[in-house]
């Protein structure tokens, strides 16, 4: 399995999630799990994710989401898992 | 599972408190370029240089991207050129025809520095070193991206003082011939004590003998990181603030580990080390002075200064040493001046001064780096300075180095700018006191008494 880190943070508008997880279906990215917190009208959510099925090339789906980010008005960032694992696991 | 405060956790890092990768290096030996003619030796260099670090830089953009960290630095270090050169080379000029060499492989693989123009004399030089040392003048004017060193000294050897008196003229002349650049020469140029063979900073990179064909080590950084942490500390006692650093080094350190191995992978090339520096740079929040301040000292230089700094220094490698596979490199909190905010304004405030400076470098890497000195300062002075430094490596058998930077034109007072991570620096006067009849002694120092361990 090779595991991504997906964070959204910005205003809390209509849709985000929607958004967000329409863009990961149409690339085959499957979602394992999802935390979400607000904090002072702040949309804070988090999705680990399975892009072993996905076709495309990681460095291009970070840069997608980005962009998909920018459209919702919210800052989206996907990277790999293993920088917090590494992290935060001996 | 990883769960949302680890991930908010380690984004805060790269985004408030300035963590990074500092430096991707790869080493290459050029030991297979040795020729005796020098066109060829000089061709042979290139197609090694361009051929194995290729991909490097496009490698390290594509993994800042994948892991969302940044790398700021893609580095080449390279075998000694004294060792490559000395069979081509019959004069410093040949020589510095190398440095050119260098530049032009350093900037057709798109790196910012190239490290490995360099000799390593620490009991003697032999011609080929002595035409190299004498060509750096040249060498660091006529190119953008070389990066210089001389280690002069030892544990087991001792220090080469004719070395050391020559490195003195050496800096000068440098500083000289980029004057109009405020010196800037001499911010590539770093004279050392037990040089390690695996270091991935500039300037003082290069690819040792005891390395294999090619490595790639890894530096990482976050002196913000660990002001952070040891914020939420504040007052409390010793142990919770060691127990605070050990673990932040800990996990700044396991970034370089997931980055080099992932780079070796990608590149093919061996995995070397990982340097578990505290680089500061010029950025506010990424001061390793802002560290010794927030442990609990108003100014870096005040009394307390060099303790806080043994403890910081040990408790990142404590820290570390676990987060990594293979530690190596110089591996421990710089102080340099011009790169940090922090000791730029305790150098303004008459805080710190050039003694503590060396004070502080017996309990830290590296030396006496990145510091401003008047123009007129004369050669032998800088020698003396060098051997004080020298002398401090040699008998703590711990790497020291030294990066003076003689701005020409200028005096105590005046302020320099380099640029860039490179920074700023007021310069700092420099005791007055002759030493010359002490440095134009010719031969060695001797090798201390606990070299003989055999």
């Amino acid at each position: 399995m090779k595991k991504a880190i997906i964070t959204v943070v910005g205003h809390d508008t209509v849709g985000i999630i929607a958004k967000v997880c329409t863009y990961l279906a149409e690339n085959d990215i499957n979602i394992l799990d999802i935390s979400q917190t607000i904090v002072q009208g702040y949309f804070n959510m988090m999705m680990i994710v399975d892009r072993s099925a996905s076709k495309k090339h990681f460095g291009d789906v970070v840069t997608e989401l980005e962009e998909l980010g920018r459209q919702i008005g919210v800052i989206i960032k996907c990277q790999r898992e293993e920088i917090f694992a590494q992290m935060h696991r001996i | 599972m990883i769960n949302i405060y680890e991930v908010e956790e380690t984004n805060k890092m790269v985004e408030q408190e300035n963590l990074d990768v500092r430096t991707i290096t790869m080493g290459i030996s050029l030991l297979d370029c040795i020729d005796s003619d020098l066109e060829r030796c000089r061709d042979k260099i290139y197609q090694k240089i361009t051929t194995a670090a290729r991909d490097l830089v496009k490698t390290g953009e594509e993994i800042a991207r994948e892991f969302g960290v940044p790398i700021i630095n893609k580095r080449i270090s390279v075998t000694p050129i004294a060792l490559v050169g000395g069979a081509a080379c019959r004069s410093p000029q040949d020589f510095s025809k190398i440095a050119a060499t260098l530049d032009q492989a350093a900037q057709e693989v798109g790196v910012n520095f190239i490290g490995g123009y360099s000799a390593m004399v620490s009991k003697g030089m032999t011609a080929a070193d002595e035409m190299l040392i004498c060509s750096i003048p040249q060498a660091l004017s006529e190119t953008e991206r070389v990066c210089s060193s001389v280690n002069v000294g030892s544990t087991r050897c001792g220090i080469d003082m004719d070395a050391v008196k020559l490195m003195g003229e050496v800096i000068l002349e440098t500083a000289r011939r980029t004057a109009a650049q405020d010196s800037l020469g001499c911010a590539k140029l770093v004279v050392f004590c037990n040089a390690p063979d695996d270091n991935p900073f500039m300037a003082g990179a290069f690819h040792g003998v005891t390395e294999g064909d090619r490595v790639i080590n890894v530096g990482v950084s976050g002196p913000g990181v660990v002001k952070t942490a040891i914020e939420k500390v504040r007052g409390e006692s010793f142990e919770t603030l060691c127990e605070t650093i050990k673990k932040t080094a800990f996990k700044v350190t396991r970034v370089g580990q997931l980055v080099a191995k992932e780079a070796s992978r990608r590149l093919k090339v061996p995995f070397g080390i990982v340097d578990l520096s505290l680089a500061p740079t010029p950025a506010v929040g990424d001061s390793v002075a802002e560290i010794l301040c927030e442990i609990g000292l108003e100014r870096v230089g005040a009394p307390g200064t060099t303790a806080a700094l043994a403890l910081l220094n040990d408790q990142v490698k404590k820290g570390g040493v676990m987060a990594s596979s293979y530690v190596g490199g110089l591996s421990g909190a710089f102080i340099p001046v011009s790169e940090d905010q922090g000791m730029i304004d305790a150098v303004n405030a008459g805080a710190l001064t050039l003694e503590k400076l060396e004070a502080m470098t017996c309990v830290c890497s590296v030396g006496l780096d990145m510091i401003a000195i008047p123009g007129d300062t004369k050669a032998t002075t800088i020698s003396g300075i060098i051997a004080d430094e020298m002398a401090i490596g040699m008998v703590n058998q711990k790497t020291t180095a030294v990066r003076l930077i003689p701005v020409i034109g200028k005096g105590v007072g005046e302020t320099v700018e380099f640029g860039g991570l490179l920074g700023y620096a007021p310069i700092m006067p420099v005791n007055p006191c002759d030493c010359s009849a002490f440095v134009n002694r010719k031969g060695r120092i001797p090798a201390p008494i606990h070299s003989f361990k055999n």
